[in-house]
C-alpha cells in the first residue's frame, strides 16, 4: 500500500470509503492519480463480521452522537440515532441490503413533473437518464447486479413467497427478487449468495458488493491508494483564492494532522459531509466551505419510509435468506391519482427476533407487544421506500452547544415529513397490508420508519450556483477543486434506494476530474 | 460515557454493549436469586421481577428468563449510581401508587401501575436494557425458535430459506433457482 507524504499536495484526498468514496477512489488510481482516503472508521473483513444483529450494530454503526429535531417519529424513537450508517472501512456498503435500481427519467425532473407543491423545496437534477445511462451500465457491472449483464436474479425466499403471492393476487404485475448487487453465480473472485440472512451486519459470504473487499482492495493494488483508517477530518482547509488547500483530521491517537491536497472529495454521507463543510468556516468562508447559496445541509431528504409485518398461521421464518429477497415495483411510477407526487418501491425486510424486538413498534411494551413477538417465526415483511419531498427546513445544523470528542459542534438533524410524504406513507402502508391480507395474513402491522440509511441532499446539485451546492460534475459551485461525492448531491431522492446512483456519480466524477487534470484545470 | 445516553428514551445502544460485557449471567433458582443482587434488596428484586415480566410478557418463558433481565438491571445500578437511585425511587413509586405492594398486586393491577409511569426515565430504563437483556438472549431465542447466527452451518441455501409450502412457489421468471 502507498504511503504519500503529509505536505505531497499532488494527491486528491478522499473523505470517507463507502459507496461514493470507495468507488471514486478506485476509478482515480486506476487512472494513475494518487489518492489518499481517510476513513473514520476501522477496517473490518468479512471473517470479522458477526451474524449478531446488536453485536454487529455496535461494531460498525456511526455511534457518536447525534441530536434531532422535528415532527418525524425517529426523532421520538431514536433522539439521538437519526440515521443507521457505518463509521468502518467501506461505510454503508458493509451494511446496505444490495438493492440496485437506476432512477427514472421523470425523476430528475421532479420541479418540472410533480407541478406546484407547497413547501416542498423541489429542483430539476441538471443531468438526465441518458446522461447518467452509460455510467448506470459501467456501475452494475462493477458490482455484479442480477437482472443486468446476463447475471441471473437470486432465488426467492420464504419472505418472497408470501410477497409474490400476495402482490399477484392484488393484480401487481412487476413482481421479482430484484435487481441486487448480491452475486447470483461466483463474479469477480466473490462467492455466490449463501442466503445467510443478516445482509445488514456485513455479508460473510462476500456476495454481496462492498467497497470494503472490491474498489479498496483493487485501488490498493494500483500501488497509488493511501488508505488511513480511523481518521476523522475535523476541517477541510481552503485559501483566499477559492481553493482547497488540504484536510486537518485526527488520526487513531488523536493526533491531528493536515494533509495536503490538489483536490478535495467530500464523501462522508448527507449528515457529515455537510457537516464538516459547516464545521470549516474561516474569516473567508464565513457560513461554511462551499455555502455561498445557504443550501448546505439544507433539504435534507431520507425517503419516506415505513414497513409492513404481518403474522400467519404457518411459519414464514422471514429472517432466513437474503433480506431485500424481491420487491413489487408497480407503484413506483408517475401516478398522482393516488394523492401524492412521486413514487415507491415495496421490497422485503426481515429483522432477527433482537431486532424485531427493537423496532417492530418502538417503545411498546405489554401482552399485545410480546405477542406479536410470540409469532416472529410466522411473520413475513417489507419495506416501503418513496421519494420525499425536500424542504428547506428540513437540514442538517451544527448544534449551538453540544461538542464531540474534537471539541467541534456535533450536527443536528431535523426533520419534518411533508403532507405528500405523509400521504404516500399512508397509501403504502395500505397497500402493503392489502398484499398480505390476500394470502391470509391474521394481522398486519404498521412499523414507522428506522433511523435512516437512505440519506440524501444536503450538498445538493443545481444548474445554478444560487439553488445549490455543486454542479452536474459534484464539483462545488465556489471551490473547484473541491467536490461532493455521496448521496449529499442528490437534487431530489427519487424513488429508488440511492446506492447504485451514488455509484453511477462516483465513476462519473472521476471521468471528470481525470480530465481536467490532465486538461490543467485542476 | 457517550453511548449511553442512546438508551434514553428507549433508544437502545449501549444495552447491545452492557450485554456483550455481562455475557452468560447466571440464571439461579428463584428461592435464592435475590440475595445474588448487590444494588438492590430482596424485595426490590422480586418487584423488578414482577415488572420485567409485565412489560414483554411471554407464557413460554420460565422466571429464570426475566431473574436474568434483574440481573443485567443490578449490573446497571452498579456501574451508575444515578441509575441506582432512579430504580429505587422508582420502585418506592410503584408500591406507593396502591394500597397493595406493587409485587402483591394482580397482573391486571401491575399493567395499570406500569401505564401510569410508562414515560418516565425509570421506565424507559427497565424497558431499554430488558429489550436487549431478554430478546438479546441466546437461551430466549431458543424458546422462540430463533436460530441466532446461521453462518456456522453455512447459512440457508441448503437449510430451508425457500421450504414454505402452503403458498405456490413463483415462476422462474420471478424467482430463479439457485445457479
Amino acid at each position: 500500500m502507498a504511503r504519500f507524504d503529509s505536505g505531497d499536495d499532488s494527491v486528491v484526498v478522499i473523505i470517507g470509503s463507502g459507496a461514493g468514496g470507495g468507488t471514486l477512489a478506485n476509478e482515480l488510481t486506476q487512472k494513475g492519480l494518487k489518492v489518499v482516503l481517510l476513513e473514520a472508521g476501522q477496517r473490518q473483513s468479512s471473517a470479522t463480521f458477526h451474524n449478531d444483529e446488536w453485536f454487529a450494530f455496535n461494531q460498525l454503526a456511526w455511534l457518536d452522537k447525534r441530536t434531532t429535531s422535528g415532527s418525524w417519529r425517529v426523532a421520538k424513537d431514536f433522539p439521538n440515532l437519526p440515521a443507521w450508517i457505518c463509521k468502518t472501512v467501506g461505510g454503508t456498503t458493509v451494511h446496505w441490503a444490495g438493492a440496485s435500481l437506476r432512477l427514472q427519467e421523470h425523476e430528475f425532473k421532479a420541479k418540472t413533473n410533480y407541478s406546484n407543491i407547497t413547501g416542498a423545496n423541489l429542483l430539476d437534477w441538471p443531468i438526465g437518464l441518458a446522461d447518467l445511462a452509460p455510467y448506470y451500465a459501467k456501475a452494475e457491472d462493477k458490482m455484479g447486479v442480477t437482472r443486468t449483464n446476463d447475471i441471473p436474479g437470486l432465488p426467492g425466499n420464504n419472505n418472497f413467497k408470501v410477497m409474490y403471492n400476495g402482490a399477484t393476487r392484488v393484480g401487481y404485475k412487476t413482481v421479482h427478487t430484484g435487481r441486487m448487487a448480491i452475486n447470483s453465480r461466483p463474479r469477480d473472485d466473490r462467492s455466490s449468495c449463501w442466503q445467510l440472512g443478516f445482509c445488514f451486519q456485513g455479508c460473510k459470504s462476500g456476495a454481496k458488493w462492498s467497497t470494503l473487499y472490491t474498489e479498496i482492495p483493487k485501488a490498493e493494488a494500483t500501488g497509488k491508494l493511501d488508505l488511513r483508517p480511523q481518521s476523522q477530518a475535523l476541517q477541510i482547509l481552503a485559501d483566499k483564492n477559492g481553493k482547497a488547500t488540504g484536510v486537518l483530521y485526527a488520526d487513531a491517537n488523536g493526533q491531528h494532522n493536515v494533509q495536503k491536497a490538489r483536490i478535495v472529495c467530500v464523501a462522508c454521507n448527507s449528515i457529515e459531509s455537510p457537516r464538516l463543510l459547516l464545521n470549516s468556516a474561516t474569516s473567508t468562508y464565513s457560513s461554511g466551505l462551499a455555502n455561498s447559496s445557504g443550501q448546505v445541509g439544507k433539504n435534507y431528504m431520507r425517503h419516506t419510509t415505513g414497513s409492513v409485518f404481518a403474522i400467519f398461521k404457518k411459519p414464514v421464518h422471514m429472517y432466513r435468506g437474503t433480506v431485500m429477497a424481491g420487491i413489487i415495483q408497480d407503484e413506483s411510477g408517475l401516478d398522482t391519482s393516488r394523492g401524492f407526487a412521486g413514487g415507491f418501491e415495496m421490497e422485503t425486510i426481515s429483522l432477527g427476533l433482537p431486532f424485531t424486538a427493537a423496532f417492530l413498534n418502538p417503545g411498546a411494551w405489554g401482552r399485545d407487544y410480546a405477542g406479536m413477538l410470540d409469532q416472529h417465526n410466522n411473520m413475513a415483511g417489507m419495506w416501503i421506500v418513496g421519494e420525499d419531498m425536500p424542504q428547506e427546513s428540513n437540514a442538517v445544523t451544527l448544534n449551538p452547544t453540544e461538542k464531540d470528542q474534537f471539541g467541534l459542534p456535533i450536527p443536528n438533524v431535523h426533520y419534518d415529513d411533508h403532507p405528500n410524504d405523509l400521504a404516500m406513507r399512508a397509501y403504502g402502508y395500505k397497500r402493503g397490508a392489502a398484499v398480505y391480507d390476500a394470502v391470509g395474513a391474521i394481522r398486519t402491522i404498521e412499523t414507522p420508519p428506522y433511523p435512516s440509511t437512505h440519506n440524501l441532499g444536503t450538498c445538493r446539485m443545481s444548474e445554478s450556483p444560487r439553488d445549490g451546492v455543486c454542479n452536474k460534475w459534484g464539483q462545488t459551485h465556489d471551490l473547484k477543486n473541491l467536490f461532493i461525492s455521496d448521496g449529499s448531491q442528490f437534487t431530489t431522492s427519487a424513488g429508488e434506494n440511492p446506492t447504485l446512483t451514488i455509484v453511477t456519480l462516483a465513476i462519473r466524477q472521476a471521468d471528470y476530474i481525470a480530465g481536467e487534470c490532465a486538461k490543467k484545470n485542476l | 460515557m457517550k453511548r449511553r445516553e442512546f438508551l434514553q428514551k428507549g433508544a437502545i445502544a449501549v444495552a447491545g454493549v452492557a450485554i456483550a460485557t455481562s455475557g452468560a449471567a447466571a440464571v439461579s433458582f428463584a428461592a435464592s436469586w435475590t440475595a445474588e443482587l448487590k444494588a438492590f434488596s430482596e424485595h426490590e428484586g422480586e418487584t423488578l421481577l414482577k415488572m420485567v415480566r409485565e412489560i414483554f410478557p411471554h407464557d413460554r418463558l420460565a422466571d429464570s428468563y426475566y431473574i436474568k433481565v434483574v440481573h443485567d438491571l443490578d449490573q446497571e445500578a452498579q456501574a451508575t449510581p444515578a441509575s441506582a437511585q432512579m430504580m429505587h425511587d422508582g420502585i418506592a413509586q410503584l408500591d406507593a401508587g396502591g394500597a397493595k405492594k406493587f409485587a402483591a398486586r394482580s397482573s391486571a393491577e401491575q399493567v395499570a401501575g406500569l401505564k401510569r409511569i410508562e414515560t418516565t426515565p425509570f421506565f424507559q430504563k427497565v424497558r431499554g436494557i430488558e429489550l436487549v437483556s431478554l430478546y438479546n438472549n441466546p437461551a430466549v431465542w431458543k424458546r422462540f425458535g430463533y436460530p441466532g447466527a446461521s453462518y456456522p452451518f453455512g447459512g440457508y441455501l441448503h437449510h430451508g430459506f425457500n421450504d414454505l409450502k402452503w403458498l405456490p412457489d413463483p415462476p422462474a421468471s420471478a424467482s430463479p433457482k439457485a445457479s
